[in-house]
Order: structure tokens, then C-alpha cells, then sequence
């Protein structure tokens, strides 16, 4: 199913798999909070890019309203999110997330 | 190549290329700024797909407010240097294998549907402020309240873990 001349749903599903894949990656190798909320904003903007294109396919406006409200999700999960880094900063000093073993057995 | 396609394709490996610096560089300020061209890739791609205003919503939220908000963090800890983070060799490839295996996963997944099947095509200023506006505020009435809610909660969380606890 092509939504733009010679361009097929599959080649953004591919593409949005691709970001997805990177944002885990992301997640797993880096120990830096900020940087594991970077790749988490990755994560979520390869399924935004996925929703718009099979908003695109099935001609549905609702696909795009989703898309507004897991950005105002994004928006909110980023602005507690750093405000809990902070406090975790001022705590420990650091914003490693190895730091945060004390509740370990 | 048509032009949609190139732009496609170099939308594509702008969005990849600049992901992919986002994970490997040493200083957090660098993978910020590889962030926001990801973003702006991924708005490019939204105004192929004649989303124009999700495109400026893309761009003023993400790489206005979201990205500012970040730097801001990562300059009020004083995280502009270079920190290695570490973590064990095997560890790292085991992080590569699973992304890899969870990739493999989902494009086997789409090599093996059927052609995917449009009911209908879309017209062509769906993606305008006027219609997607009727649509928000006519089907998505309550979610819209909701999300209003949430920032609210939102707010005062921050609020709340960021001020300096008082003494008592």
C-alpha cells in the first residue's frame, strides 16, 4: 500500500522499527538518566512517526489526536521525570543509575 | 527518484544517523543537539505525510520546550563534560542482542502479513488546524479534558520534588 508515490507503509513501519530498536539500545547501554530519558522521547517518537503513517494509510484523522496526546504524556513524564532527577542529583551527587542500589539485598 | 522519495530517504538517514550519535556520544550537551535534528528529521517526515500542523507541533514542543528543558537540566547539574559510563563489554553486547532480537521480531512479523490493505485515501488538508481541531474537540472532548488533569498533576509533582525541602 503506497502512501506516498513509491513509498509503502512498510518502508515507515521499517523506519519506526529501526528508532524503536535504538531507543531500547539506549536504554540498556547507557547508565546516565538523562540519557535513558533521551532514548526514551526515541521510543516514543518512532511510535508517533508509526501512528501518523497509518493515519495517512486508512485517510483517519484519529491516528494524529493520538499522536497530540502521547506527546502531552511525553510532556509530563518529561517534566517529572527531570524533576526526580534532580532530587536524585542532590541526594547522591551523581546521575548514574548504578548509584541507586541501596534498596538491593 | 521522485522527489518525495529522496526526501523520504534523506529524512530516513538523517533521523537514523543523528539516533544513532544520540546513543554513542560521550558528552550529554552533543547527544541534545543530535536529539533535536532526530526531531526535526522525524517533523519532516509528518509534513510528507501532509500533517502539517502535527509537524508545528512537533517541532514547538519537542525541540522548543522538551529539548530546552533537558539542557537546562544538564547544565544546572553541571553535566558538560565527558563521563564514561561503565559498563562490562558483555554487558553492552547483550544490550546490542536484545534490541537486535526485538527488531528481528517485529520485521519478521511485517515480512509475514499480508499486504496491508487502505480503506480509503486521505484527503488532502486532513492534517490542518481547521479539521483535526473539529476532531479534538467533537470525538476527543473527554480525553482533552483529561490530558488537562494530568498536566495539572504534572505541575504540582514538579513542583513539589524540585523546591528545596524546608527545614523544620
Amino acid at each position: 500500500m503506497e502512501i506516498l508515490p513509491n513509498i509503502t507503509i512498510n518502508h515507515y513501519l521499517w523506519l519506526s522499527i529501526t528508532l524503536f530498536a535504538m531507543g531500547i539500545l539506549g536504554v540498556l547501554i547507557r547508565r546516565n538518566a538523562i540519557l535513558m530519558f533521551m532514548s526514551i522521547e526515541l521510543m516514543l517518537n518512532a511510535v508517533n512517526l508509526a501512528l501518523v503513517a497509518f493515519s495517512k494509510m486508512h485517510g483517519d484523522t484519529d491516528g494524529q489526536v493520538f499522536v497530540f496526546f502521547i506527546m502531552v504524556v511525553a510532556a509530563a513524564e518529561v517534566a517529572v521525570g527531570l524533576a526526580i532527577l534532580m532530587m536524585l542529583y542532590r541526594n547522591l551527587h551523581t546521575t548514574d543509575t548504578d548509584a541507586l542500589n541501596q534498596l538491593k539485598g | 527518484m521522485s522527489l518525495t522519495e529522496i526526501a523520504f530517504y534523506v529524512l530516513s538517514f538523517l533521523a537514523i544517523f543523528s539516533g544513532l550519535a544520540v546513543l554513542f556520544s560521550k558528552n550529554p550537551v552533543h547527544s541534545v543537539l543530535y536529539l533535536i535534528v532526530t526531531f526535526f528529521s522525524i517533523a519532516g517526515h509528518y509534513f510528507l505525510m501532509n500533517a502539517q500542523f502535527l509537524a508545528a507541533v512537533h517541532i514547538i514542543v519537542y525541540a522548543g520546550a522538551i529539548m530546552v528543558l533537558f539542557l537546562y537540566v544538564i547544565m544546572m547539574l553541571n553535566l558538560n563534560s565527558v563521563q564514561e559510563d561503565k559498563i562490562a563489554t558483555w554487558f553492552k553486547m547483550a544490550a546490542v542482542g536484545a534490541a537486535g532480537i526485538f527488531m528481528l521480531v517485529v520485521v519478521s512479523l511485517i515480512a509475514k502479513t499480508d499486504a496491508l490493505q487502505a480503506s480509503t485515501p486521505m484527503a488532502e488538508n486532513a492534517g490542518l488546524i481547521e479539521n483535526l481541531g473539529k476532531v479534538l474537540y467533537q470525538d476527543f472532548l473527554l480525553p482533552f479534558e483529561l490530558a488537562s488533569v494530568l498536566f495539572l498533576a504534572a505541575m504540582v509533582g514538579a513542583v513539589y520534588l524540585s523546591k528545596k525541602e524546608l527545614a523544620n
